[in-house]
């Protein structure tokens, strides 16, 4: 127990600092640890349980919560969150505040204008990895798309999305 | 007569623990499908904790810092106005209720995702979840491929991730140096 509490604090807390982009973009990495090289998931409880904690309200680094119930109920629930925020978290407020100083400077204009692509590209492949693992059919890939440009071009409340893909699920699985 | 001097820009009020704590309460649990529509709404237009103007700045960098872009927004807002104790205040108003609500939520799944008609609704959950990450992601990267020497950079990251399977540390120290190469000749 002590050691999946310290080995969930370790992934965790290096994924932290590693998610650049959001939690979205850091997803295909979160999944490589977890399913790829520990084997604690499957791609489709990965996916199921990504789904859920879109289910949920609040911010999407509930992921982490999930995954870390899931090896250690509550507990690890709550260590994973916090080795999720907390160095980030830490090191957000100590920039913002050097940030708010050089405001006007043209090396913030010029790292800001880099980082602008490549968190483009990233968020990109987070959905690209999420598309593959849940999309194992005709039904649910068209479910995907259709949500997709849903999303993209509507203004319509995300629950109703992702109700109508479990309704979809429900009437064409049986 | 002289003109009237510049009206100075208004010092946002301090906010308290208490206002930091409920202000991002209620924002996480109705944040169905992402918090950062509805914690913009209550920060600019409800509660005028913020200009949109000081919100984007802030945002932006959340956005390029490591981490859950509106945890690190609680945490930098609560920071300027309580340090330390005013972080943690917003961020657990954020996360509290969320989290016992998620755990709830995925101690059905343990218990009920096993039974068929559950696995059928959450396989159509899960590429509803899919399809609603690139919906957002198209969001996202629009504005940004509006500048077409993005796109180029943004195609080399996303093959770089899916398709050649690099870590997310390996992608980034590839790519980031040619982009903040290729921007600061821009600049």
């Amino acid at each position: 127990m002590t050691n999946i509490l310290v080995t969930l604090t370790l992934i965790f807390g290096k994924l932290s600092l590693l998610a650049v982009g959001g939690i979205n973009s850091t997803l295909p990495e979160i999944a490589a640890e977890i399913v790829t090289s520990r084997h604690w998931l499957s791609p489709a409880q990965f996916s199921q349980l990504y789904a859920i904690s879109n289910a949920a309200p609040g911010p999407n680094v509930l992921i982490t919560t999930l995954i870390g119930a899931h090896m250690a109920g509550v507990t690890g629930g709550i260590i994973a969150t916090l080795a999720m925020i907390l160095p980030a978290g830490i090191l957000v407020v100590i920039v913002s505040q050097v940030w708010e100083t050089y405001r006007e400077a043209r090396w913030r204009r010029i790292i800001q204008a880099a980082l602008l692509p490549v968190t483009a590209g990233l968020i990109l492949a987070a959905a690209g990895v999420l598309v593959r693992q849940a999309d194992t059919g005709f039904t649910l890939t068209a479910t995907t798309l259709l949500v997709a440009i849903l999303a993209w071009r509507s203004n319509l409340h995300p629950l109703w999305l992702l109700g109508g893909g479990a309704l979809v699920g429900l009437i064409l699985g049986t | 007569m002289t003109n009237a001097p510049p009206a100075p820009s208004p010092e946002p009020p301090r906010l308290s623990h208490a206002q930091l704590f409920t202000g991002f309460l209620s924002a996480g649990v109705i944040g169905f499908g992402g918090v950062l529509p509805v914690a913009r709404r209550m920060i600019v237009d409800e509660k005028r904790w913020m200009s949109q103007v000081a919100f984007n700045d802030l945002f932006s960098l959340c956005q390029f810092m490591p981490g859950a872009n509106i945890v690190n927004l609680a945490f930098a807002i609560g920071a300027r106005h309580q340090g330390v104790s005013g972080a943690a205040a917003a961020v657990l108003g954020l996360l509290a209720a969320p989290m016992a609500i998620v755990m709830l939520l995925g101690a059905a799944y343990a218990r009920f995702g096993t039974l068929p008609l559950a696995q059928h609704a959450l396989a159509g959950l899960a590429a509803a979840a899919a399809g609603l990450v690139l919906g957002t992601a198209l969001r996202i990267a629009g504005p940004i491929f509006a500048n077409r020497r993005n796109i180029p950079l943004s195609l080399a990251v996303f093959a770089l991730v899916v398709f050649v399977h690099l870590s997310l540390p390996v992608t980034m120290l590839i790519v980031v140096p040619v982009s903040l190469f290729l921007a600061r000749r821009a600049a």
